[in-house]
């Protein structure tokens, strides 16, 4: 092996202990020319680092000389003709007694941390939702605990033993089908249950009669922006390329329904109204992610969707619920969007009919007094950029 | 299936004299070889490399994520402009996550794992001397090594490696202006992934023919290990995959630096400047990464259960429980995992009823799963298990193959996905079943196949700690994710201390953190028995395991052409472990049907007359002789 004797040659180990000094004092120099700040602050920097390389080095030791104990041990115990460790045995052991402490810890986690998930549904669809989970967790978890008691219990059960010899069963077609059958059956169920509830969800036409609140929520980097219909009940059309620093989504005045939009801060909704968030994004793609109510949906560039749910609690039941009284309903973003993804938030305020009409009556116009005076630019303008690209092509 | 007739391919000169008229210097031994298990070799410590390069990574990021609001001044020293202050970027964050997800799935877990085993078994355990076209094998490497290089070197442009997930959904990563690392990192991103998938195909096609054309005398499809049932489907998937990720991504440079607009659409950047980008989707990328992607998540598990299931039927000295139902299973989820992909875009706004469409045909594929993890309880039950350290991996990957494919469950079911859909919950998911259940099939090869690849064993005691703290490690880490994803907590954050109610997470962060850590420091004791084992380890005797497969009736020294004198021929299936009525509780592949009268059952004879004529006329012979008596 040409690389053993590289590996064992005392030329090579002291060229590369040259290297590694002179690496360093390069590296030292280089440090000391960025500036006394810098040198000032080092001996704390590798202190700290110092410290946990030390303790490294200690459990190292620590665990060579166990490894060492044991062989001096084994051997011991073969010169005097007696047994040696038989790791097998410990392996097994080892299995069993994970299986018991893995398993309470499994339901420690369940109880403690499975307890801080998110609350009830604040929605109605969310509710089915809800109802789904829980089914699919039992039948899941029961699945979990069998296969690995039966796993870890057989490793200790049949660990090696010389006498005796495994039993030869290549096959059993009976049990080989029962086993492909009843997940198939127990999976059709789920995605029977699965698809009928997906549908009623996503399939959410407004129905004869029913009318619901529409709302636009336009994301950029990094914010959320609301736009709510004004008397006429109907959102004024946007165009992308009318987006500008005032009009911040790029309403469409031309379109008389957009004049009494309204641009508001925080999401209220009232509670026991059917609400349809129309999604938009500007730039990159975003999520609208409003895990207490059970609701979200991607926002893409050029493509824009919906969501359609019910909230069913107002923020004061679930203040009560959750026993928070600062608790707020969020809108997160939860598709990867860029440095300041994880700061990306809407308040969402779930309330009385009566308040939210007094809320409503507060909010102020889309068509800002700014807005007016750049309107009769902004008319023309979109035709001079159209224009221009006409030109270039 | 009848062979190519290549079984005889260099009887004559690669006789007895073999491996003295080639003097290799070292550059054709080491560097550019040709040999597949010299290659072989190489995928596994480039790709040793780039899992700890990638480890590494994630422990940085985990350390942000537990320590959100304090400075670490090392941290400046090491990653400078990165971590001002001592606190990592966001945005750098965003390229650890990107650069750990993209290194593990595609470096470490298909060229590392595929690479290296593919290499090794099949020319190995099918009896050819080597690969179909050692040269385009050897290409293949260094494609894969100039991609590793190229990744990495994202690390040193200015503005850092790219960073919008390893998935890079544009117009994120289309745009440069988006983010810092969708500039330069993003270009090499792109070009890394061209070289890779340029590797992974001159792989894979090299894998396919080298099984469909050079197996042994008498080695059926049928008798074929299933190791290499596993990695011939899983070149076939990725032959047929990767291409399509060709497409999206060529698409994507042309987006980027031709000013084409495929995936863009409608995009105003910074509030007010419009792009003049129109009639794109940026949906239509999301359907070609995940014609690949999905199918790629079974190209990193399928060897590892192919691994998993040789292993546990060697070390369980017991034939694999059902090894036509594991071959089926394993051709159910190749044919499958092309038409499941949507289950990764529930919430893009697709169209619903595809959503419900890709619902079902998501849950159908956790049949074939559930029947080989039934088929490998069966393996186990009433064995007499070894406990090698290769053994212990394979449980733990049939143990984390449990515990996250269940998660498949709901995240598969596009009600449940809206309120789970790229939460921690899905983080856990995949980490259990693709990352820790592949990871795990490797290690357990590492350890079983190390006497073929460097005569020498490993040793198995650091072996039994490395994977006790790994496997308690990776349970610590991934079960508590599960529930933060429950909790709504979205995956990607830089910190959640910008959301009050997150506060109660915190502990289990920091607690995740230091099982992360711990799992790291127990890959120590991996790196130190690897390398000490290749040059100081104990050596291997021909045949370490009993095991039955070719491989081991090879000689233990490497020779061009891998057997002297004429290949070995099979006579049947590789899993004849504790057969009553053999002497040995092993019966290798080699040994004919003729030399095991007493173990012989009819069901060996199956598609053999003249073979069950012979039977016949032993057992009532014996019959006879027993009335006699």
């Amino acid at each position: 092996m040409g690389f053993k004797s590289l590996f064992s040659s005392k030329k090579m180990l002291a060229l590369s202990a040259a290297f590694l000094l002179f690496g360093t004092n390069v590296l030292m120099a280089q440090d000391a020319a960025t500036g006394a700040a810098a040198d000032a602050a080092k001996p704390n920097v590798w202190l700290g680092a110092a410290y946990y390389v030390l303790l490294f080095v200690i459990v190292c030791f620590v665990v060579g000389i166990v490894g060492k104990i044991l062989r001096v041990y084994d051997l011991t115990q073969q010169i005097q003709n007696k047994k040696a460790i038989n790791w097998d045995n410990v392996m097994g052991a080892l299995c069993l007694i994970f299986l018991i402490v893995g398993g309470y810890g499994a339901y420690w986690s369940l109880t403690v941390q499975g307890s801080m998930i998110l609350p009830v549904s604040a929605s109605e669809h969310g509710v089915k939702i809800d109802e789904m989970f829980w089914t699919t967790t039992v039948l899941t978890l029961i699945v979990f605990v069998i296969t690995q008691i039966l796993l870890f219990t057989f490793l200790f059960r049949y660990r090696y033993n010389a006498k005796r010899r495994a039993h030869f069963l290549p096959h059993d077609n009976t049990i080989e089908k029962v086993w492909t059958i009843a997940p198939a059956i127990v999976l059709t169920i789920l995605v029977i249950f699965g698809f009928f509830t997906w549908q009623k969800i996503t399939n959410s036409t407004d129905a004869k009669g029913e009318h619901s609140l529409n709302i636009d929520i336009t994301g950029h980097q990094f914010a959320w922006e609301l736009r709510y219909p004004g008397a006429d009940d109907k959102l004024g059309k946007t165009n992308y390329k009318l987006v500008s620093g005032v009009n911040k989504v790029g309403v469409d005045f031309k379109d008389k329904s957009a004049y009494d939009d309204l641009q508001v801060d925080t999401m209220y909704l009232p509670v026991g109204k059917t609400v349809r968030l129309n999604i938009h994004a500007q730039d990159v793609i975003h999520s609208v992610y409003m895990p207490h109510f059970r609701v979200q949906l991607n926002a893409v560039p050029g493509l824009p969707t919906y969501f359609k749910f019910k909230p069913t609690m107002t923020t004061a039941a679930m203040r009560r619920e959750v026993g928070d009284p600062a608790f707020e309903y969020l809108v997160y973003c939860n598709k990867i969007c860029g440095g300041a993804h994880y700061n990306m938030k809407k308040v969402v305020r779930v309330v009385e009919e009566t308040e939210y009409q007094a809320w409503l009556a507060q909010q102020k116009p889309y068509l800002t007094d700014q807005i007016k005076k750049d309107l009769k630019y902004a008319v023309v303008k979109p035709a001079e950029t159209q224009n221009r690209l006409a030109l270039n092509n | 299936m009848s062979t190519l007739a290549v079984q005889d391919h260099g009887a004559v000169h690669h006789g007895e004299d073999h491996g003295h008229h080639h003097h290799d210097t070292f550059l054709t031994k080491y560097i550019f070889s040709q040999d597949h298990k010299m290659i072989a070799k190489q995928f596994l410590v480039t790709g040793i490399t780039m899992a700890f390069i990638a480890m590494i990574l994630s422990i940085l990021f985990r350390i942000q994520l537990a320590y959100p609001d304090k400075a670490f001044p090392l941290m400046e020293t090491l990653l400078g402009r990165f971590a001002p202050g001592g606190r990592l970027d966001s945005n750098f964050y965003l390229a650890l996550v990107t650069i750990h997800g993209t290194i593990m799935v595609f470096f470490v877990l298909t060229a590392g794992l595929s690479g290296t085993f593919s290499n090794l078994l099949i020319p190995l355990q099918l009896g050819a001397r080597d690969m179909a076209s050692p040269f385009m094998n050897m290409l293949s490497y260094w494609f894969f090594f100039a991609a590793s290089v190229v990744m990495l070197s994202s690390f040193l442009v200015q503005k850092g490696p790219a960073s919008g997930g390893w998935t890079i959904y544009p117009p994120l990563s289309a745009l440069p202006k988006a983010m810092p690392g969708s500039g330069m990192g993003m270009t090499l991103w792109l070009i890394s992934m061209v070289l890779f998938i340029a590797s992974s195909l001159m792989g894979a096609i090299n894998y396919v023919s080298t099984v469909l054309n050079m197996r042994t005398k008498g080695m059926d499809l049928w008798k074929m290990p299933l190791t290499i049932w596993a990695f011939f489907l899983t070149a076939i998937l990725g032959i047929l995959a990767f291409p399509v990720l060709v497409a999206g991504v060529v698409l994507l440079i042309f987006d980027r630096s031709f000013g084409t607009s495929f995936y863009l659409s409608e995009i105003v950047i910074g509030g007010s400047s419009v792009q003049p980008f129109e009639g794109g989707s940026p949906i239509l990328f999301q359907h070609l990464f995940w014609f690949l992607g999905h199918p790629e998540v079974y190209i990193v598990i399928m060897p590892a259960m192919g691994i998993s299931s040789e292993v546990m039927s060697v070390n369980s000295r017991k034939p694999i429980f059902g090894y036509h139902a594991m071959v089926y299973s394993l051709i159910g989820i190749t044919v499958l995992s092309f038409i499941v992909w949507g289950h990764h875009m529930f919430v893009t706004g697709m169209n619903p009823f595809l959503g419900g469409v890709f619902m079902i045909t998501t849950l159908i594929i956790a049949v074939p799963s559930a029947v080989k993890t039934f088929n490998w309880l069966a393996t186990l039950w009433r064995g007499n298990i070894r406990f090698t350290a290769a053994m212990l991996f394979a449980i733990g990957m049939v143990s984390f193959f449990i515990s996250g494919g269940l998660t498949g469950i709901f995240l598969g079911n596009a009600a449940l996905d809206i309120n789970l859909h790229d939460t921690y919950f899905v983080v856990a998911h995949f980490h259990l079943v693709m990352g820790s259940a592949a990871i795990f099939g490797m290690l357990a090869g590492v350890y079983h196949w190390f006497p073929k690849m460097y005569g020498r064993v490993m040793n198995e005691k650091l072996g039994y700690l490395h994977f006790w703290l790994t496997f308690i490690g990776a349970y610590l880490v991934f079960f508590p994710m599960h529930f933060m994803g429950l909790g709504g907590v979205p995956r990607r954050y830089y910190a959640f201390t910008e959301f009050v109610e997150w506060n109660k997470w915190l502990s289990v962060n920091v607690f995740i953190t230091w099982a992360a850590i711990m799992a790291a420091v127990a890959q120590v004791a991996f790196a130190v028995n690897f390398i000490y084992s290749i040059f100081w380890g104990k050596r291997a005797t021909q045949n370490p395991w009993q095991a039955n497969t070719l491989e081991w009736t090879a000689p233990v020294e490497h020779v061009h052409g891998n057997w002297y004198g004429e290949i070995p021929t099979v006579y049947r299936w590789p899993y004849d472990y504790s057969k009553p009525g053999a002497e040995e509780d092993y019966i290798p592949q080699t040994v004919p049907l003729s030399q095991t009268m007493s173990s012989n059952v009819q069901h060996d004879f199956e598609d053999n007359p003249a073979g069950l004529d012979a039977y016949a006329k032993f057992t009532a012979a014996k019959k006879s002789s027993e009335e006699v008596k």
